[in-house]
């Protein structure tokens, strides 16, 4: 399968020229972009590791694709993110979200139904990934 | 011999038995300052052959407010100088003859906090059949403040809605399930379940889904979330469906909403016609819950169509918000039902802004403070397809839910199909303006690029690339020309 996560899962992978890009939009309109990864891809999952704080004023695009690909460096086979938070009062909260990096193989989720009284169904989905201990999962 | 547009001052002349003016009973004050905390409203009013639109103007003051045919001494055991509402201005609409707009003023002690019912029925609880007047339509209010704050607003917002969602930067897409009618549950979750798997945020109950003999409710909760579900896994997606509570009373409409929370579901829907009350009571549930809260806006059309009769959309919006729902149903411009562009600007603004300062163009008169009550999400729905994307982001911007109900289960070839063109089509078009495109000339080669590596998308602009609905609205502001909306 393949993670829809982000604004962009629908799109053929970006190049590093797109995250420029994108990432240069969040930056023009005062936002501070970060960068997130993750090996636990539940779509619940709201916390992915912190690749460093939210670059907060940095005007220039290049330097979120440089994190990216030091990001990259360290853990190329799990998901990687870019996010840009706007802390413009009445927001304070995330304007974008991509994803940038996936490992090679996308396991996916399995959904897990428990019976319950009546017909009652309770539902759990579980990324096939997690039955490994954190680090060890993806490549 | 007394001044027909004048105020009797004179206490023993203003309450002898008998009839009065509406203007000498003190309902039309030209000089009067409104207060902060004032509610007012706008009102056209279209008076009968030979009334004189002051007199009409004071007359609809005063039905909204403490009078009535003839003078009463009773009024005189109140503080009546107060609690009168006061028509203070009356202006000609622009090309309109025979039509002006009439401020009035309220004061804050005639209103009960936190009651849109009571708003609603002081403000056009008694006016709108009023003989004098040919016609009545409350075009705007501005709520103060003061008042604003009585109400709770918005049980989740657009900013947490998104954060439940784990959904950033592009609109959520959505689409209304098809046949309306008749579908049994475990079709009915069969489209949810290929909608939401190709690629859609949310799909939808139609109004009028409630619990008939083809399909009892609690089957289609239990074959949605089923569904739902399913495309969570297919995905990696937080999805939804709007599961309709709408019932015959409050006591039903708690029991599925209930049901539809125990299911894990994480959003219910309730239709307009349940009534201002039975809203604001789903909301204070909602937001209890932790449940986004869907208004289909069923009905309002019947009072927010015509221009010189009803209620204006804008002051709909306004009660919502204050309401308390997050996502409302306010036009797409380029779809098949009524919206022309500057109008539903002016919607889209009281949806989604902190502060709306006045804009005649957009038919906003006021300048309006929303005390940081919750955002609500608009929802464009009705005749929109994935070749119109560009057309769609530009009107109508990101913080929207796009619903393509016919273009999503009527592409070629199937429902996911359907939901992949417009997921993509949409997320092409994000990327192209943020990367600085001008989406509004390039669109369709922005659209027929992504369709190079998109076949759904292909198809979807192959079938609907000529469909258009572009009707004169009926419903156009009054203080700008109605641009044409291109295809």
């Amino acid at each position: 399968m393949r993670l829809r996560q982000g604004q962009f899962s629908f799109l053929p992978d970006l190049t590093d020229d797109d995250i420029r890009v994108q990432a240069q939009y969040a930056i023009d309109n005062g936002w501070a972009v970060s960068v997130e990864f993750t090996d636990d891809p539940h779509p619940r999952n709201t916390y992915w590791e912190m690749w460093g704080h939210p670059m907060f004023d940095n005007p220039d695009a290049a330097a979120v694709v440089y994190e990216v690909n030091e990001c990259r460096k360290a853990h190329g086979g799990k998901y990687i993110r870019v996010m840009a938070f706007d802390a413009s009062h009445g927001w304070e909260s995330i304007r974008m979200s991509f994803i940038v990096n996936r490992p090679k193989e996308e396991p996916g989720f399995r959904l897990v139904r428990q019976e319950s009284a009546g017909r009652l169904v309770r539902y759990t989905v579980e990324s096939y990934a997690t039955r490994d201990p954190e680090g060890a999962r993806y490549a | 011999m007394l001044d027909n547009n004048m105020k009797v001052t004179d206490a023993k002349k203003r309450y002898s038995a008998g009839v009065l003016k509406y203007a000498q009973m003190g309902y039309w004050e030209p000089d009067y300052q409104p207060k902060d905390t004032d509610i007012i409203a706008l009102f056209r009013i279209t008076p009968q052959d030979g009334v004189d639109e002051v007199e009409a103007a004071a007359a609809v003051a005063g039905e909204s407010s403490t009078a009535t045919w003839t003078v009463v001494w009773t009024d005189r055991l109140t503080a009546c100088e107060k609690y009168r509402a006061k028509a203070y201005r009356v202006d000609p609409v622009p090309n309109s003859p025979g039509e002006f707009f009439a401020y009035i003023a309220y004061d804050l002690d005639l209103f009960e906090p936190g009651s849109i019912a009571n708003l609603t029925a002081s403000i056009i609880g008694n006016v709108f059949g009023f003989k004098p007047l040919k016609a009545l339509r409350l075009e705007d209010m501005r709520l103060p403040v003061a008042y604003v704050k009585t109400f709770q607003g918005p049980a989740t917002g657009i900013v947490v809605e998104r954060e439940r969602l784990n959904c950033y930067g592009r609109p959520l897409l959505g689409a209304t399930v098809k046949p309306k009618l008749g579908l049994s549950g475990r079709n009915y979750g069969r489209v949810v379940y290929e909608a939401l798997k190709g690629g859609l945020d949310f799909t939808k109950d139609d109004e009028n889904i409630n619990s008939q003999p083809f399909m009892h409710w609690r089957d289609r909760f239990l074959y949605c979330m089923e569904a739902v579900n399913r495309a969570c896994a297919a995905t990696g997606e937080v999805k939804g469906t709007y599961l309709n509570v709408t019932a015959g009373t409050m006591e039903e409409m708690y029991e599925r909403a209930e049901f539809a929370k125990a299911l894990g579901s994480t959003i219910v829907m309730i239709d307009l016609v349940i009534g201002y009350t039975a809203i604001q009571s789903m909301a204070k549930w909602a937001r209890k819950n932790d449940m986004i809260l869907h208004l289909h806006r069923a009905g309002h059309s019947t009072y927010t169509r015509q221009r010189t009769h009803g209620v204006s959309f804008r002051v709909i919006a306004k009660w919502m918000r204050l309401a308390g729902v997050d996502h409302l149903h306010a036009g797409t411009v380029v779809g098949k039902l009524e919206g022309d562009p500057a109008t539903t600007k002016g919607y889209y603004d009281i949806f989604r802004e902190e502060y709306n300062p006045m804009a005649l163009e957009n038919g906003i008169f006021f300048d309006q403070d929303w005390a940081s009550l919750n955002k609500m999400m608009p929802v464009a729905s009705g005749g929109i397809h994935a070749g119109q994307m560009h057309q769609l982001l530009t009107y109508l911007g990101e913080d929207v839910v796009l619903q393509f109900g016919g273009g999503t289960i009527g592409h070629p070839h199937g429902i996911e199909a359907g939901a992949t063109a417009n997921r993509v089509a949409l997320e092409a078009m994000v990327f192209a303006r943020n990367a600085g495109r001008d989406i509004w000339n390039e669109g369709e080669d922005i659209l027929r690029d992504a369709a190079r590596t998109c076949t759904p998308l292909k198809q979807a602009l192959d079938v609907w690339k000529d469909v258009t609905f572009n009707y004169a609205s009926t419903d156009a502001p009054d203080f700008a020309p109605t641009p044409e909306v291109s295809a």
